[in-house]
């Protein structure tokens, strides 16, 4: 057999930390979500707050519960799992409710934060990356237990 | 915006996104000639933004030139940031983390000209 660097030859270690393997991957994502997000909703806050305050709050909202996701995941450990646990549960919730709301109510809410149309201003990723957070997490389930929803 | 640059620069990220996401699939870690060709995109980028930082101080401003800003900032620490986690990830994922970030070049720098195209008295 050729030479092969040992990754997925290799097992990966039970008490490996959360921010490594796929969890870097998804640490790097959520650190580019955290930073668009709340510097969007900066803008948004800082220079035309009275159009729309609902949606520039949810907005900053989005961003506060990435920047939450990204420490989660580079803290690790059972704090930062929870952490990280909280916040894609509340991104999953956030970008189902407004990705609703913003379909059936284009009037009352102007596309304006990362979870409009479930996210389809930034390629539907918003929608796809909770599914993938929480798949993560629940895999990294420090003791084994029986199959369940993470 | 320069043009030639800008679009030399999405397609080398491009180019390299397909590169790093076939090496993740063949689930290999980073080699040294990844890490190199990741830093070659860095330069290039941030050449790019070198390149519109002076265009803000001669000609035209962009009518934002704060979210302008915000975006030359991101656009040029990406790069640097995914090669640093890359480095710690020696697995086939470091590679993915490269191929992301490649893909993420391309949206910014798309943006950047976007903004740059609306510019105000």
């Amino acid at each position: 057999m050729p030479e092969k660097t040992p990754s997925e030859t290799t097992v990966r270690p039970a008490d490996a930390a959360l921010g490594s393997g796929v969890g870097r991957v998804l640490l790097l994502v959520y650190g580019v979500f955290a930073l668009s997000a709340s510097a969007r909703a900066l803008v948004q806050i800082s220079t035309h707050f009275a159009e729309a305050p609902l949606a520039y709050l949810l907005s900053a909202f989005a961003g506060l519960v990435y920047i939450a996701a990204t420490v989660g995941l580079a803290r690790g450990g059972p704090t930062g799992r929870r952490i990280a646990l909280a916040s894609c549960t509340i991104e999953l919730l956030g970008v189902l409710a407004i990705g609703t709301l913003s379909v059936l109510d284009t009037g009352d809410f102007p596309d304006a934060t990362v979870w409009s149309n479930f996210g389809s201003g930034y390629g539907y990723v918003p929608l796809v990356l909770p599914f993938i957070g929480l798949w993560w997490i629940h895999r990294h389930k420090p003791t084994p237990r029986d199959h369940g929803k993470g | 915006m320069n043009g030639v640059l800008s679009t030399t620069t999405i397609v080398a990220a491009l180019v390299l996104a397909v590169w790093y996401l076939v090496r993740t699939a063949l689930d290999r870690a980073p080699s040294r000639l990844d890490l190199i060709a990741c830093v070659v995109l860095s330069v290039l980028v941030a050449v790019l933004v070198v390149v519109a930082v002076a265009g803000l101080f001669g000609g035209d401003r962009p009518a934002d030139t704060g979210t302008f800003a915000g975006y030359l900032v991101t656009t040029i620490g990406l790069m640097p940031t995914a090669l640093i986690l890359a480095k710690m990830e020696p697995t086939r994922w470091g590679n993915l983390i490269l191929g992301i970030g490649c893909l993420i070049v391309p949206v910014l720098v798309l943006r950047l000209q976007q903004i740059a195209s609306v510019t105000g008295a």
